[in-house]
C-alpha cells in the first residue's frame, strides 16, 4: 500500500516534469521553426489566414530575392573574416599574456593584472563614445581595422588562460628551461599544447560573440559594402519591415542564424560545458 | 623596491614577460583604459565631433537629472524591464533546471534546445519575435490569442505593449543561459541530503523548498546579479522592435526607450557626445553599485 502510494506520487512528478520540459522545448523551437517556415513561403501563403506551419508550395524565391537585393555573400564574407581573425588573435595574444601572468615573475605583474581585470566590471557602453572618436581619428571608420583591432585581445581571455595555465606544474617549465629552450619555445611546445581545451572554449565564444556582434559595427560602419550580417539584417528589418516582405526578412534571419546553430548542435557539449565553467568563475 | 640600476637590469632580464603581455596591455590601454577616463571628462563637455569639446562643468548632469523627462522615462522603462525580466526569467529557469536535473531521458536534447537562443544573434531573435508579434491577425501570437477568445494586440505599434513584448522575448531568450548556470549549481548539492530527507518521508515539493532552494542560494544570487547587469544594458531588442514604427529608437511615445537606447540616440544620431557620455557614466554607476553589492554583501555572507 505504502509503496504503491510512493510509486503513484513519483509517477505524477514524472508526468509534471516531462510536460513542463516538453512545453518549454516547444516554446523554444517554435520561433525557429516559424522563421524557417516563413522564409520558404510564397507571398500568397503569407497573406492567407489563418497562419499555418504547413507550406503548400515551398519556394526559395525569398532567398533569391534577398541575395539579389543585398550583397549577402559579401556580408557573409565580412562577418566570417572578422570573426576568424579576431578569434585567432585572441587565442594567440591571450594565451601568451596568460602564460606570462601565470608563470613569470616580473616587476608590476600583479598590479598590471588587476588593472586589466578591472575592465571586466566596465559596461561596454562607457567605451563606446571615446572608442568611436579614437577609431575615427585613426581613420579606421568603415574598415576592417575598426572591427578587428580593438577586439584582438580581450581581457576576459587573458583571465581564462591565466587560470588554466596556473595549474601546469612548474617542474615541466623548469625542465625545458634547463634544456635551454627560449621563453617563446616553452610557450610553443609546452604551454600551448597543454591548454588546448581552454583555447577551444575561448575560440568558440570569441567567434560567436564576433559573429553576433551588433552595437560596435553599427557605430563604426556606414558604408553598405562593409556591413556584417547582423547589420544587414537590421537594415532589412528597418527598410522592408513585415507584410509583403516577411519571407525575405525571415530568409535573412535564417542566413544569420543557421550557420551558428548547425555548428552549435554539432559541438553542443563544448558550448554548454564552457558556459558552465566560465559563468561560474567569471 | 630594487635600486635603479638593479631595476633596469631586472626589466631587461624580464623583457620576454613584457613582450608577451604587450599586445594585450597596449590594446587594453588604447581601447579600454583611455576611453573610460576620456568618457568621464567628456561628460563635462559639449562635444559634437566636429568642433573641439567645450567645458560646461556639471551642465550635462544637471540637465539630465532636473530637466530631461526622456531620461527619466528611459530609466523607468529600464527599471520596469529589469524588475520584470530578472525575477520571472530566473524562476522559470530554476524550475527548468530542477526538472532537467531529475532523471529525465533526452537530457542533452533539452539542454541543447534551451540553449539555442544563447548562440543566436540578438538581432535575429528580435526580428523573429517581431514577426511573431506582428499586428493584426497575421502574427502567430495574435492568431493564438484569438483562438483563445482574446482580442489581437497591436504589440509593436502600441505604446502599452511594446515594452511587455520585448520583456517576453528577453525572458524567453535568457532561459537557457540561466538554466545552465543553475544546473551547475545543483550539481554541488550533496545527493545524500535528498536521500536522508526521503527516509524522513519528505515529498518532492518539500525537498525543493527545504533543501534545493536554500543550498542553491549562492548560485541563484550570482545568476540574479549577472542577469540584472545584462538587463540594465538592454538595447538591441529595443532597436529592432521599434525601428520602422516611424518614431525614434524608443518607439511610439518613447514607450520602450531604454537607457542605452537613449545613449545611442544622443551620441550617434544627435552627436551630442558629451551628454551621451554623462548617460554612460550614470549607467556605469548603477552597474558598479550592483557589482559592489555582489562583492561585498553576497560573497561575504554566502560563501561556505
Amino acid at each position: 500500500m505504502q509503496t504503491a502510494l510512493i510509486k503513484a506520487k513519483r509517477r505524477t512528478t514524472q508526468i509534471i516534469v516531462y510536460a513542463f520540459l516538453t512545453l518549454g522545448a516547444l516554446s523554444m523551437a517554435i520561433p525557429y521553426v516559424w522563421m524557417i517556415v516563413t522564409s520558404v513561403k510564397p507571398i500568397e501563403e503569407i497573406q492567407t489566414y489563418p497562419p499555418s506551419f504547413y507550406v503548400r508550395h515551398p519556394t526559395f524565391a525569398p532567398y533569391r530575392e534577398l541575395f539579389s537585393i543585398l550583397p549577402m555573400w559579401r556580408y557573409l564574407f565580412n562577418s566570417f573574416v572578422i570573426a576568424s581573425l579576431v578569434t585567432l588573435c585572441n587565442v594567440f595574444f591571450c594565451s601568451l599574456a596568460g602564460y606570462a601572468f601565470a608563470k613569470h615573475k616580473f616587476f608590476g605583474r600583479d598590479k598590471i593584472f588587476l588593472l586589466l581585470l578591472s575592465a571586466i566590471m566596465i559596461p561596454y557602453q562607457v567605451n563606446l563614445i571615446p572608442g568611436f572618436i579614437i577609431v575615427k581619428n585613426l581613420g579606421w571608420l568603415n574598415s576592417f581595422y575598426a572591427l578587428i583591432i580593438p577586439n584582438m585581445a580581450m581581457v576576459f581571455g587573458v583571465f581564462l588562460c591565466r587560470q588554466y595555465i596556473m595549474s601546469i606544474p612548474n617542474d615541466l617549465l623548469d625542465a625545458a628551461k634547463i634544456d635551454g629552450c627560449s621563453e617563446f619555445t616553452i610557450y610553443r611546445i609546452i604551454v600551448f599544447p597543454l591548454i588546448k581545451p581552454v583555447l577551444a572554449t575561448l575560440a568558440i565564444f570569441t567567434f560567436l560573440s564576433q559573429w553576433n556582434s551588433f552595437v560596435w559595427p553599427l557605430i563604426v560602419i556606414n558604408t553598405s559594402s562593409m556591413r556584417t550580417v547582423p547589420l544587414a539584417l537590421s537594415v532589412l528589418n528597418s527598410q522592408f519591415g513585415f507584410g509583403a516582405n516577411s519571407a525575405m526578412v525571415m530568409a535573412g534571419a535564417t542566413v544569420v542564424t543557421l550557420p551558428v546553430l548547425i555548428v552549435f548542435i554539432c559541438f553542443q557539449k563544448y558550448f554548454i560545458k564552457g558556459i558552465a565553467s566560465i559563468g561560474l568563475k567569471g | 623596491m630594487p635600486s635603479k640600476k638593479g631595476l633596469l637590469g631586472e626589466l631587461i632580464q624580464q623583457r620576454y614577460s613584457y613582450l608577451f603581455i604587450a599586445p594585450c596591455v597596449i590594446l587594453f590601454l588604447v581601447f579600454v583604459f583611455i576611453p573610460v577616463i576620456a568618457s568621464f571628462f567628456l561628460g563635462f563637455t559639449k562635444y559634437n565631433v566636429i568642433n573641439p569639446p567645450r567645458w560646461v562643468g556639471l551642465d550635462n548632469y544637471r540637465q539630465i537629472f532636473f530637466n530631461d523627462p526622456r531620461f527619466w522615462k528611459a530609466l523607468r522603462n529600464t527599471g520596469v524591464y529589469v524588475l520584470g525580466v530578472v525575477p520571472i526569467g530566473i524562476w522559470i529557469s530554476l524550475l527548468l533546471a530542477v526538472a532537467i536535473d531529475q532523471k529525465v531521458r533526452f537530457k542533452n536534447f533539452y539542454k541543447t534546445i534551451f540553449f539555442m537562443p544563447v548562440v543566436t544573434s540578438v538581432i535575429a531573435l528580435s526580428v523573429i519575435w517581431k514577426w511573431l508579434f506582428a499586428g493584426g491577425k497575421y502574427g502567430l501570437i495574435n492568431h493564438w490569442l484569438m483562438k483563445f477568445g482574446a482580442k489581437p494586440i497591436d504589440w509593436v505599434m502600441s505604446p502599452t505593449w511594446t515594452l511587455p513584448a520585448i520583456m517576453i522575448m528577453s525572458i524567453w531568450a535568457g532561459l537557457g543561459y540561466n538554466m545552465i548556470l543553475i544546473l551547475a549549481g545543483l550539481q554541488t548539492i550533496p545527493k545524500t541530503l535528498y536521500e536522508a530527507a526521503e527516509i524522513d518521508g519528505a515529498g518532492d515539493w518539500h525537498k525543493f523548498w527545504h533543501i534545493t532552494l536554500p543550498l542553491l542560494r549562492p548560485t541563484l544570487l550570482f545568476v540574479v546579479i549577472m542577469s540584472a547587469i545584462n538587463s540594465f544594458q538592454i538595447f538591441e531588442q529595443v532597436y529592432v522592435m521599434t525601428s520602422g514604427t516611424g518614431e525614434g529608437v524608443g518607439g511610439v511615445l518613447d514607450c520602450a526607450l531604454s537607457l542605452v537606447a537613449y545613449l545611442y540616440e544622443k551620441g550617434f544620431e544627435r552627436f551630442d557626445m558629451g551628454y551621451a557620455s554623462a548617460i554612460a557614466y550614470i549607467l556605469f554607476g548603477i552597474i558598479f553599485i550592483i557589482t559592489l553589492f555582489n562583492l561585498k554583501v553576497v560573497r561575504s555572507r554566502f560563501e561556505y
